[in-house]
């Protein structure tokens, strides 16, 4: 009878006490979103269509942070602004670094590494784009269960489960993205994006990638790496481009018009689409951006 | 490619989108030397930095009306520049305010106004970011819209140069023989929103503002009239143009800060070894008793 009551007791605490999560950006927050399920409330700060490597705080953001139980970022260097948003508003719950336990990826190339390059050869700068991969993406639904686990260990069994579900899920997708992109030859497997930000997929699903931006859209080009791209867009008759929702379109269409390349369409990198659009999701997005990558590369 | 052509000219050849970049760098240069040199004897040297700023609230209001629109953000900016330059004009002509205080006081009215739009109703976006361009994504419409306004730039200033002219040393005497100088005066501030605004859309911030005012600043340090004043601004933001964007692509810098420093070393260069003014003349050339 005693024991009756203290479960019923337990479960309405936990019940009508979500905890509240801060996601910094929307990937994060859709996979916080899937595996806390109806016990988090999530709040995404950089949303979708949003550029999370320039973002500015707002007064709102601070509040958010205030009352959080838990905050998730991805870390490896793509939120510059997390740590004094957290410093500022007195922040005393968990912070999870989502890509805790990853196999990091660096910069192949990028203005900044190449100018301090002669100086500091031993730390070059790491890619932080890692939920380009599944397998990383597998990881950091790990990694937000454990921390929601820790700030409300009462509903434990809850997040285990959306957790294991959610792997599977990832674990399916992961082999129809490799048997979808097989029916690409590898002498097509070639594109360029505006920013080098698919390093973590191309790795993974053998995919060149080429960019004539660095890992951060703060940074401005240099003739010579747009030549020397379009030289390779010339020889290799690299013909897929694909634009990315948060750019300026008008480099590319300059690397079209001088490498012989088309505008195939869009791709999701740093940030989901708007619920109505194709990437409303993490899922979605991979296999939104995997479709068009395929489309693209078979008309090299 | 280490022979003469090969490093001055192959690349250029060879690749389209240099060849409007430079294009573009020479109408700019043509456009903005006059105007520049005219900044400068103005006394608004600043006034194209903030400028760049004053332009926020347009752009957030064409963002909001238009969506990530190029044209809607860049009719939005260029109206609120307009309307900065010609409200601290105003101030300026019917008060006893300066010219700098005015423009000061406006610009960062309407920056703070852009910054509390683009918080509470835009997007996370970064709106300038997006809107400003970079020299080496220059497309045909840009391009024309860079060579149009130099074009109607020079047209303006040939019409009316001498009341332009008078009136950067004394707009007293032009109102006293009746040539109506506030009616130039904003002439000149719509000609340089124009350019400024642009110029910020088709090149970025750095590129048009750099351009405009390094060559003039360098440009005192060489010539003594009016006239002379803006071809050596011309020519050396030409030469800028051309000498960094070969700097960029041989070095693999990026290209915008590439030609500003370039123009940066010629301004130092004057300054240190100009004919007029310069540290040489005033410190190191000995005194000739000339009869």
């Amino acid at each position: 009878m005693a024991a009756a009551l203290a479960v019923l007791c337990a479960s309405a605490r936990a019940d009508d006490r979500r905890v509240n999560v801060v996601a910094s950006m929307s990937i994060i927050g859709d996979i916080s979103r899937v595996v806390g399920g109806e016990h988090a409330v999530i709040k995404t700060l950089v949303g979708p269509d949003g550029d999370v490597h320039v973002y500015e705080p707002r007064p709102a953001d601070v509040r958010a942070v205030a009352e959080a139980q838990l905050v998730v970022s991805n870390g490896l260097g793509l939120e510059g602004w997390i740590d004094r948003l957290i410093g500022s508003a007195g922040f005393r719950g968990k912070h999870v670094i989502a890509s805790t336990g990853i196999r990091p990826l660096t910069v192949r190339y990028d203005d900044a590494t190449k100018l301090a390059g002669r100086a500091h050869p031993q730390s070059p700068t790491i890619d932080p784009h890692a939920w380009q991969n599944l397998t990383n993406g597998r990881i950091y639904a790990a990694n937000i269960a454990k921390g929601l686990i820790e700030v409300d260990p009462v509903n434990a069994g809850y997040y285990e489960a959306n957790a294991s579900a959610y792997d599977s899920v990832l674990g399916r997708l992961d082999t129809w993205v490799r048997s979808e992109l097989a029916a690409v030859p590898t002498e097509k497997r070639r594109v360029i994006t505006t920013h080098d930000a698919f390093q973590y997929y191309g790795a993974a699903y053998g995919v060149v990638f080429l960019a004539p931006v660095g890992i951060s859209t703060a940074s401005e080009p240099s003739a010579g790496d747009v030549a020397s791209l379009v030289r390779q867009m010339r020889s290799e008759h690299i013909k897929a481009l694909f634009l990315e929702r948060i750019s300026d379109p008008r480099l590319m269409q300059q690397l079209a018009r001088d490498g012989g390349a088309v505008i195939i369409g869009e791709l999701y990198s740093d940030a989901l689409s708007a619920p109505d659009g194709p990437a409303a999701s993490y899922v979605k997005m991979f296999e939104y951006n995997t479709s068009t990558l395929k489309r693209g590369m078979l008309e090299n | 490619m280490t022979t003469p052509s090969g490093l001055l000219f192959a690349p250029f050849v060879e690749f389209g989108f240099l060849r409007r970049a430079l294009i573009a760098t020479v109408a700019l240069a043509t456009g903005c030397g006059p105007i520049g040199t005219l900044l400068v004897l103005r006394r608004m040297s600043l006034v194209g930095d903030a400028l760049s700023h004053a332009v926020l609230p347009g752009v957030a209001i064409g963002f909001l009306v238009g969506g990530l629109s190029l044209v809607a953000m860049g009719t939005g900016g260029l109206v609120a520049g307009l309307v900065v330059a010609l409200l601290s004009g105003t101030v300026t002509r019917t008060t006893a305010a300066r010219e700098d205080a005015s423009f000061a006081a406006f610009y960062l009215i309407f920056l703070a106004l852009g910054v509390l739009i683009v918080s509470t109703a835009g997007s996370s976006v970064d709106l300038l970011h997006v809107l400003f361009g970079t020299i080496l994504a220059v497309d045909d419409s840009a391009l024309l819209t860079v060579v149009g306004i130099t074009t109607l730039t020079l047209l303006a200033l040939a019409a009316f140069y001498r009341p332009l002219v008078i009136e950067c040393f004394d707009p007293e005497f032009l109102s006293s023989v009746g040539a109506r100088g506030s009616t130039h005066h904003s002439l000149f501030l719509v000609l340089l929103v124009l350019n400024l605004v642009s110029g910020f859309q088709a090149l970025g911030t750095l590129m048009v503002v750099g351009l405009m005012m390094l060559p003039a600043a360098a440009a005192r340090c060489w010539a003594r009239n009016v006239w002379s004043l803006m071809l050596v601004s011309m020519l050396v933001a030409t030469i800028s143009g051309y000498v960094g964007l070969l700097v960029s692509y041989h070095f693999n810098l990026p290209s915008g800060p590439s030609i500003i420093l370039t123009a940066g070393v010629f301004y130092v260069g004057s300054v240190v070894l100009g004919a007029h003014d310069s540290i040489r003349v005033r410190y190191l050339a000995r005194v000739h008793f000339r009869t």
